[in-house]
């Protein structure tokens, strides 16, 4: 193609001196037409893709240029062509749409926040421990965007158009709470004002259509419900599918050595005592790679192996079990404490609950790592078993947590009942006195704090949670500055009057734990996701903690860390956490889907169809979810799957193939190669002695003559 | 044409974002880093070429086992001394940038390790890159047994046609698949 658009400017350029520097398309032939705007084409084409050309710059702004000069003669010159007003407001729209494209990444990365500070942790301590920043980062963007939805679109309206506090008794502080609602103890466990206002459910009102507007309320609340679960899981999804297509599928050990020698590594390092670090820790797993190589074939006492192993995992069942059942007994407890009235307990039984869930949190995953050194396993199998039983432990945590709420719930809706039959019997106590039977009464003004109600189940669980999150990030920032930032403090200052050296021996300066803190990170979503629907202000919050999270961390990771010893990636990990990431989502959006189902949420939805939308929308949308069109189109999804799954296996199939044909291919090569090399060997031979013999024949010739 | 000492053109800076895979940004704080090695003198050459020493002294560069190479790799002197102009220095942000592409990066990086410049990596260049990673003291070597095992296990797993060598494409066959290599091979200023 090249070719033809070099022959193109020389004829062209000849019709150019003939016609006095002027193009004329008109003498070209509708083909010769065609070609020049391939040819145009082709060129910028070269050009976009002139940046990933391995060519030096000073090679690259000559083709740059002479491109870009072609373009512009010929593109001027076509445009005098028919349609010239179409094609050139065309090619005036994409160069507009690259510039704005090009400013708009410029834009986007110049918004990022944090760069510099990542930037500085990548090149200390290399690109593991700062990949837990970046999924810090990512997080704090997801959450912003859960923040706006149930800010804007569910808190600030009601606050702002619904009814006001005070005006209705779900909205008002009981009476009998009144003089403690606020005090800083009561706001500090939401209660008192806090629960009564815009951050928890109980708040909002059954209203159809709030303030001027009209706006929705109800309908606005669930659709946000569902829209961040439905974000959440698209995001997910998405990211995923990156990180696979980037990673490369499967294959983990068929390029074990090339891969170590060829990108371990890391080219941010920037910092001497890092460098030497994962020198030594190259070569020591190049020693062990070769180590294991020669030792995979010793058996070395495998049954002593196995039963070691079932021991330690039958431990960790055990561990697991007891961890699940002291959260129930201490929930149980909490109940007890609540309905003795909570003034008579002391802090630590007041919030038993979360102290112990957060202990559990931190305690158990060391008990696991000293159980796992009877297992033996090589230290990237080892380091998945322990991130799966940290899984299975905050897994099991988490749901022990929620059925014991379940039970709570449950009483709590009970006594929704009595107090609803206790209201009308009230209400007729009002009137008693004051009027005879068979006449109408004027309404009796009561004060909406007066009115005796039920608890609010939903906005009892959103306290709970928001709770829980709160005293989770407390005990965080406690560990880290007791255990990384004192620790720090202790080995340096003490390091000078100490018998034994404490910065090389114990303690010394800790590691940053990546895989403890994005598993902590991950669950701390989890626990977002499931409040989310109960407590609008949940987003709200995590946004809050992320911020601190990161200055935070960043600050005690260059403060009071040293590089890690041994620095092996779990490669696979990117979407190792990705999947767990889906798991949680999936699991923590399991509980409110039953309850909004339970509780039939979803009327809303079927109302504001009825009642706001032209009639013929209703019936589509009545069509379209009848189960027997729903049920066809759920099995074809299944067979597309089915189909995709079955052509990438083929697709694996034909590259084995063809990497073997490749093989034979190369070696027929080498072969004809040797031939042909001993043939003209030979050739060569011969002709030298047939030049000899001539030359000896001649001289023979020549000495006869004289 | 080409850089001025304190400023860079307007029409030279959209052609290098154009050229590169780097944001105007970045561009601008490669030229502020790389006047920032300049001498007094050397401020007012148009073109100037700085020497391999004083670009091994960036923070970036300092620790890095292949430093040497990747100036060598990256320079257009005559003299191969591996000094660098900074379209060049460009070139060489383009290819460690984050939004490079797989091709681009493993070109380069097939280059940076081909120590004798043949066009492939034989036994040799594989013994230097080995070493090169291991650090310079005795005690982090590999014993010769050691480093002859290792680049037979290298040689079997990447070279495809068996002819002793790994040449560009089995290098790019090998490094696409590795989930490691484009996150890894980046520098940032």
């Amino acid at each position: 193609m090249l070719e033809n658009s070099e022959q193109e400017p020389s004829e062209a350029e000849n019709e150019e001196e003939q016609t006095d520097d002027v193009v004329r398309p008109e003498t070209l032939s509708p083909e010769e037409l065609e070609k020049l705007k391939e040819a145009v084409e082709d060129r910028k084409k070269l050009i976009q893709g002139l940046r990933g050309k391995p060519w030096p710059m000073k090679q690259k702004l000559v083709t740059l240029k002479e491109s870009q000069q072609f373009v512009e003669k010929y593109e001027g010159a076509l445009g005098k062509g028919k349609g010239r007003k179409f094609y050139a407001y065309k090619v005036m729209m994409t160069k507009k749409w690259m510039k704005f494209q090009r400013d708009f990444e410029n834009f986007k990365t110049a918004c990022i926040p944090w760069e510099m500070k990542i930037k500085e942790i990548e090149s200390h301590f290399g690109s593991s421990v700062a990949s837990y920043f970046l999924f810090l980062r990512w997080m704090y963007g997801i959450n912003m965007i859960l923040f706006g939805l149930t800010f804007g679109l569910v808190m600030v309206p009601e606050a702002l158009m619904g009814r006001p506090y005070g005006s209705i008794p779900r909205k008002t502080v009981p009476r009998a709470e009144e003089n403690s609602a606020m005090d800083f103890a009561v706001l500090w466990d939401f209660g008192g004002y806090a629960q009564y206002s815009v951050l928890f459910y109980g708040y909002y009102n059954n209203q159809r259509a709030i303030g001027w507007l009209k706006y929705r309320l109800p309908l606005s609340y669930f659709l946000v419900g569902v829209g961040t679960v439905a974000y959440s899981y698209m995001v997910v999804i998405r990211t995923m599918a990156r990180n696979a297509n980037e990673g490369g599928v499967g294959d983990d050990n068929s390029f074990n050595f090339s891969w170590k020698m060829f990108t371990s590594w890391d080219y941010l390092i920037g910092n001497p005592e890092t460098a030497d670090n994962k020198f030594a820790s190259i070569t020591t797993s190049f020693k062990e790679a070769i180590l294991e190589e020669q030792e995979s074939r010793k058996d070395d006492n495998i049954h002593l192996t196995r039963f070691l192993r079932v021991l330690a995992n039958f431990l960790v069942l055990c561990c697991l079990a007891g961890s699940g059942y002291l959260i129930y007994f201490v929930v149980r407890r909490s109940q007890k404490f609540t309905l003795d009235g909570l003034e008579n307990h002391s802090w630590w039984e007041r919030n038993e609950v979360n102290m112990v869930m957060s202990l559990l949190g931190m305690f158990c995953p060391m008990l696991f790592d000293v159980i796992s050194a009877l297992e033996n396993y090589h230290p990237r199998v080892a380091l998945q078993w322990q991130l799966g039983r940290i899984f299975a432990l905050f897994l099991g945590n988490l749901y022990t947590f929620i059925i014991a709420l379940m039970d709570e719930i449950n009483v709590k809706r009970d006594e929704e009942k009595i107090v609803k039959y206790n209201i009308t019997m009230w209400e007729a106590s009002l009137y008693n006195g004051t009027l005879s039977e068979n006449s109408t009464a004027p309404p009796i003004t009561v004060h909406p704090a007066d009115v005796p109600r039920g608890p609010c189940w939903e906005t009892m669980v959103g306290q709970e949670f928001v709770r829980l999150i709160i005293s989770d990030t407390m005990t965080t920032y406690i560990t880290l500055l007791i255990g990384d930032f004192l620790r720090a403090v202790l080995v340096r200052f003490l390091n000078y009057c100490w018998c034994w050296d404490l910065e090389a021996g114990f303690p010394s300066y800790s590691e940053f734990d990546v895989s403890g803190n994005v598993l902590g990170l991950i669950f701390n979503q989890g626990m977002i996701w499931m409040g989310a629907f109960y407590a609008p202000c949940l987003p709200a919050l995590n946004v809050l903690r992320l911020h601190v999270s990161m200055y935070l961390q960043c600050w005690a990771v260059m403060c009071c860390n040293v590089p890690q010893e041994r620095v092996f990636k779990a490669s696979g990990s990117n979407n190792f956490y990705m999947a767990m990431l889906l798991v949680i989502l999936f699991l923590s959006t399991l509980p409110a889907i039953y309850t909004i189902w339970k509780n039939r949420m979803f009327d809303v939805i079927q109302e504001t169809l009825e009642s706001d939308f032209p009639p013929w929308f209703g019936k589509v949308f009545s069509y379209a979810s009848n189960p027997g069109l729903v049920l066809p189109f759920i099995l074809l999804m299944v067979l597309a799957i089915y189909y995709l799954q079955s052509t990438s296996k083929s697709y694996k199939q034909a590259n084995v193939e063809l990497k073997k044909k490749l093989q034979t291919q190369n070696e027929e090569n080498k072969k004809k190669n040797k031939k042909a090399a001993l043939k003209a060997a030979m050739d060569l031979e011969e002709a030298r002695k047939a030049a000899s013999l001539s030359a000896e024949q001649r001289l023979h010739s020549r000495n006869i003559k004289t | 044409m080409g850089t001025t000492a304190s400023q860079l053109g307007k029409e030279l800076l959209s052609e290098y974002q154009e050229l590169t895979f780097l944001t105007k940004q970045e561009i601008l704080l490669a030229h502020k880093r790389f006047t920032e090695l300049l001498t007094k003198d050397e401020k007012d050459i148009p073109n100037v070429r700085i020497p391999m020493e004083r670009i091994l002294t960036l923070p970036e560069l300092k620790s890095n086992p292949f430093r040497k190479r990747i100036c060598l790799v990256f320079s257009t002197s005559e003299q191969k001394d591996g000094s660098l102009t900074f379209e060049d220095f460009l070139d060489l942000l383009s290819a460690f940038s984050d939004s490079a592409t797989l091709e681009i990066k493993s070109h380069y990086a097939f280059r940076i390790f081909d120590f004798d410049d043949d066009g492939t990596l034989d036994f040799n260049d594989l013994q230097t890159l080995v070493n090169c990673l291991t650090g310079e003291t005795d005690e982090t070597r590999l014993t010769p047994e050691e480093m002859s095992q290792l680049i037979n296990n290298i040689l079997e797993e990447s070279d495809i046609d068996k002819d002793g060598t790994v040449n560009l494409s089995e290098f790019q066959h090998v490094i696409s698949r590795s989930p490691d290599f484009v996150s890894s091979f980046k520098i940032v200023l």
